[in-house]
């Protein structure tokens, strides 16, 4: 708050700061204010960040030990787990770090899809998020070459060769993309460049990601817009920074168990047999965060519409802001919607379990009900229950439980405004 | 509070849509279980296990599978079979390697050392394949962590050589297995009661040998196992102890206003 306002005392300080304000940068994240109603959903940001720094930093140290090359990828990794002093637990914290990054990202966008903070004014933040989620992706994918295992090489032969898909020039792609005429040293050594640039862009988006929410600010579980700062917020700090930190700690205590006590359970066996090009695993799969697309991919019989389908349905998550026509962006107050929502939810993780399974009998029949429901819920569902769902009255501020609130902030004054002349 | 419960929903609902990738590899028998020692959250390893374990893999296993991600020093360090620096000293020195060049170019033989890698059994792969009739006995230094089912996959494997069910035709040299996947296996049974004499007077049955080359084969895929278990409780103590300051404090914090938290 302003009584405590920080500037700089030193003259090198005062000198600096006058030149580029970074120091003073600092009053603006400390007071930053933020709606008082946040609930434990809205933790993950923070939590995200630290995932991508813990990668970051775990990453860097285990490239100093690896080597990029077909022959000795496993060898290297192996010497990292046996003779690098801790390296077992640098190696470990990498690779579980990645499943525990997945797993906040999905709470993150889950949290955003049931609290309608993708809608205006928030579009801009919502798609700096979808490229990240879409760079996570391909990092991740890469990420798990580089141990040049058995399930290490093959998915990225499976993943590589959806290029080929492409017409006419589906082969050079494919060629152009490996560095060869299959997945081998070249491509090793082009998904390590890549996977040590990736987590910077990443990290160049977060940064924008987070400039962007601080324009309008966050939104709340009741979705409306507040004045800020007002009665409805609390300075970032102490506040949020303290409740960030506990969500943390819990989250921390969930990865440590993974790390300690069950490092290899979100892994695949046969990522410790070596890769062999001349023997093909009895089943393909890729990690458990990756199965929903992989569902989507293989319930299209076609190939080229598989992939087609795959990336649209990251797409439509992009142009969402625009599918849902509802104003009202709190779930809460949205009745039909909220059961469409849990459909949804259902249905991704249906799609995941499907991907896990072969894509045959039952099984397949299920993915393609579950893929067709997907794009129905965003394309279909979604436009359409914005223009009919009849809402529920919102309340005018987050302190004063009074309805005549609005999600339109020029309407909210006006209604305010009209209550003072009663 | 109620959030942690939902999370901890969400959390098994995700873990249960990994659980099933691991069963699906094909119907399989259920594998025998055993209750390890090194599982657990204070899991260690059996030293004397281990030991044994070692002479198994010496005496019956090194002719074919190699292990080539271990040096013999690993059998003095902490946390593995643990012999002394001088009993590792002698057991590498059983074995020849190949060292060089010398000062007038030529390579030569010497004793093993403790910081060489373990000798292999075959100088490559294609004379492993040759000399197996067609099937490559796998390096064995990660083989516990990859195969689904662990330790409990490789001990049913060496507890599963059986009769072949009725009307089930082998080729020369292909055996039945009950937990092999397929059912089939290129390796004959390795085991009998008394193949090796344990130093220590343990009776040396089949069930005997399996435990313990499986606990060994645990020990040189998870050379760390020991420590990771140790610091791991400490971890999680430490940020138990952690959270429930960080909890009181937000509490504290947050009671300056109306707002729960």
């Amino acid at each position: 708050m302003s009584d405590h306002e920080y500037t700089p005392k030193s003259k090198v300080g005062k000198w600096f700061n006058d030149r580029l304000p970074l120091l003073t940068l600092a009053n603006h994240l400390t007071d930053y204010p933020t709606p008082k109603n946040l609930n434990y959903w809205w933790t993950f940001g923070g939590i995200l960040t630290f995932c991508l720094i813990t990668q970051i930093i775990t990453g860097i140290v285990l490239g100093m030990h690896y080597v990029a090359h077909a022959d000795l990828a496993f060898q290297s990794v192996e010497h990292i787990m046996r003779d690098v002093n801790y390296g077992w637990l640098i190696r470990y914290v990498h690779a579980n770090g990645a499943s525990m990054f997945f797993l906040a990202v999905y709470i993150h966008i889950f949290r955003s899809l049931y609290y309608g903070s993708y809608k205006s004014p928030r579009e801009v933040i919502w798609i700096i998020g979808m490229l990240i989620y879409f760079l996570m992706m391909a990092t991740a994918f890469m990420g798990y070459v580089l141990p040049w295992g058995q399930m290490s090489f093959w998915g990225a032969t499976v993943i590589t060769n959806l290029f080929s898909a492409i017409p006419l020039v589906g082969e050079s792609i494919t060629n152009w993309l490996w560095g060869g005429y299959s997945v081998d040293n070249p491509t090793l050594t082009r998904f390590f460049s890549l996977h040590y640039l990736f987590p910077f862009l990443i990290l160049g988006l977060v940064v924008l990601h987070i400039w962007a929410l601080h324009v309008p600010g966050n939104n709340n579980p009741i979705g409306i817009d507040i004045k800020k700062p007002s009665k409805d917020t609390v300075p970032f700090h102490p506040y949020i920074v303290i409740k960030d930190a506990f969500a943390l700690l819990i989250f921390l205590l969930i990865f440590a168990f993974f790390v300690f006590f069950s490092p290899n359970i979100l892994g695949h066996a046969d990522n410790y047999i070596e890769a062999n090009p001349l023997v093909t695993p009895a089943h393909i799969v890729p990690e458990w965060y990756l199965l929903p697309f992989y569902a989507i991919l293989r319930s299209v019989p076609d190939k080229l519409l598989g992939v087609i389908a795959m990336f649209a349905a990251i797409f439509v998550l992009v142009i969402l802001p625009w599918l849902d026509t509802s104003k009202v962006r709190s779930t809460v107050f949205r009745p039909i919607y909220k059961q469409f929502y849990w459909f949804l939810v259902a249905d991704v993780l249906i799609l995941g379990y499907v991907g896990a399974m072969p894509a045959e009998g039952l099984y397949l029949l299920i993915a393609r009900v579950a893929t067709a429901y997907y794009f129905a819920h965003f394309l279909i569902i979604l436009p359409f229950l914005g223009m009919k769902e009849k809402t529920t009255p919102l309340p005018l501020s987050i302190t004063e439980p009074v309805l005549g609130g609005s999600a339109d902030m020029a309407i909210a004054r006006n209604n305010s405004d009209f209550k003072e002349k009663l | 509070m109620k959030i942690f419960l939902k999370l901890t929903f969400l959390f098994v609902i995700i873990s249960s849509l990994i659980l099933p990738r691991a069963n699906a590899a094909g119907e399989q028998q259920e594998l025998l279980k055993v209750d390890w020692s090194f599982k657990s959250f204070f899991g260690k390893f059996d030293r004397a296990s281990l030991q044994r374990g070692y002479q198994v893999y010496t005496e019956v296993c090194a002719s074919c599978h190699s292990l080539k991600h271990l040096s013999y020093r690993n059998l003095a360090e902490k946390g593995g079979p643990e012999f002394t620096e001088l009993e590792a000293k002698a057991i590498a020195s059983n074995f020849e390697v190949t060292d060089g060049p010398n000062s007038d170019g030529e390579m030569f033989e010497r004793p093993a050392k403790l910081s060489d890698k373990f000798v292999m059994p075959y100088a490559n792969v294609q004379e492993a394949i040759a000399a197996n009739g067609g099937a490559y006995p796998p390096d064995m230094s990660v083989l516990v962590k990859a195969r689904s089912g662990g330790a409990n996959y490789i001990y049913s494997v060496l507890m599963g050589y059986d009769a072949p069910p009725a009307g089930m035709e082998l080729d020369d040299g292909v055996y039945y297995n009950k937990y092999m996947y397929g059912n089939k296996i290129k390796m004959a049974s390795p085991l009998d009661d008394d193949i090796v004499e344990y130093a220590d007077g343990t009776k040396a049955t089949v069930d005997q040998m399996a435990k313990d080359v499986t606990t060994f084969l645990q020990w040189t895929a998870e050379p760390h196992l020991e420590t990771r278990h140790k610091l791991g409780f400490r971890v999680i103590i430490y940020l138990s102890v952690l959270t429930i300051l960080v909890y009181f404090s937000m509490k504290k914090i947050w009671s300056r206003i109306e707002t729960k938290v």
